[in-house]
């Protein structure tokens, strides 16, 4: 017997690892219970990682039975530089936000401001305050304003 | 309750998301993010292109336009969950 098997474990786990991170931009990041901690895709990652390394490990203990001592290496090493790339974003990158020290506070009145809606008329915070909702006749109970990134 | 959504988004930028998303709720444009810097929510050069742009908050205020609650997040992938504005408006009367 001189063919050796194929080792697809570091393939497998490799694909894996692929998967895991665009899946969470892709997929995960929608909802809040996968999206603040990005349990799932840490969990594609450590799969992937296990799958990659039984794979080196089997490609150089028993290289008389399975294939892979330069794809396994290779493979393994770039699902690690996926895993540590996707912990360099949640751990650091996403947290480098300016301070705000200056953002108004809990018991403060919101600054007042007028600013365009989606048809070009401009909107003041206190007309969204004292404007009943679409079928209702009182202003409504509160307004929630939300600041967000904007979609580019 | 009224959801106002604030960006640096042109507003025909906003009006295509929220036609193709299918929302309803008020969007602002702020393309000179004059009240996001006023609000002091400045997260600079992290648009697009070096674009200064919004860092995520979320501020409930209640109809006089005192501030109940707020949610300015460490951290840009986490944001106020629906829940918990939902739990905080409970207190508006």
């Amino acid at each position: 017997m001189n063919e050796r098997r194929r080792n697809w474990l570091p393939w497998a786990g490799f694909a894996i690892c692929i998967i895991a991170i665009p899946s969470y931009f892709l997929l995960f990041a929608r909802f809040p219970v996968t999206r603040d901690v990005p349990w799932v895709n840490f969990l594609l990652l450590a799969i992937g990682l296990a799958l990659a390394g039984i794979g080196v490990k089997r490609a150089f203990g028993q290289s008389h039975i399975y294939r892979g001592k330069i794809a396994g290496p290779i493979l393994g090493s770039l699902s690690l530089v996926l895993a540590g790339m996707f912990c360099f974003m949640v751990f650091y990158q996403t947290r480098q936000l300016p301070k705000s020290t200056g953002a108004p506070r809990v018991g403060q009145k919101a600054p007042e401001f007028v600013l365009a809606d989606t048809n070009n008329n401009p909107v003041s915070l206190s007309s969204l305050l004292s404007t009943p909702l679409e079928q209702a006749h009182t202003p409504p109970k509160g307004v929630v304003l939300i600041f967000y990134r904007g979609y580019w | 309750m009224r959801p106002v959504a604030i960006s640096v988004d042109a507003p025909e930028v906003s009006r295509d998301l929220s036609r193709k998303a299918g929302y309803t709720y008020t969007f602002l444009s702020d393309p000179k993010a004059e009240v996001i810097r006023q609000y002091d929510l400045l997260h600079p050069g992290a648009g697009v292109n070096g674009q200064d742009i919004a860092r995520p908050a979320e501020f409930l205020l209640d109809s006089s336009g005192v501030i109940r609650w707020m949610n300015l997040t460490e951290d840009l992938r986490v944001r106020a969950k629906p829940e918990q504005i939902i739990e905080a408006a409970k207190s508006l009367r």
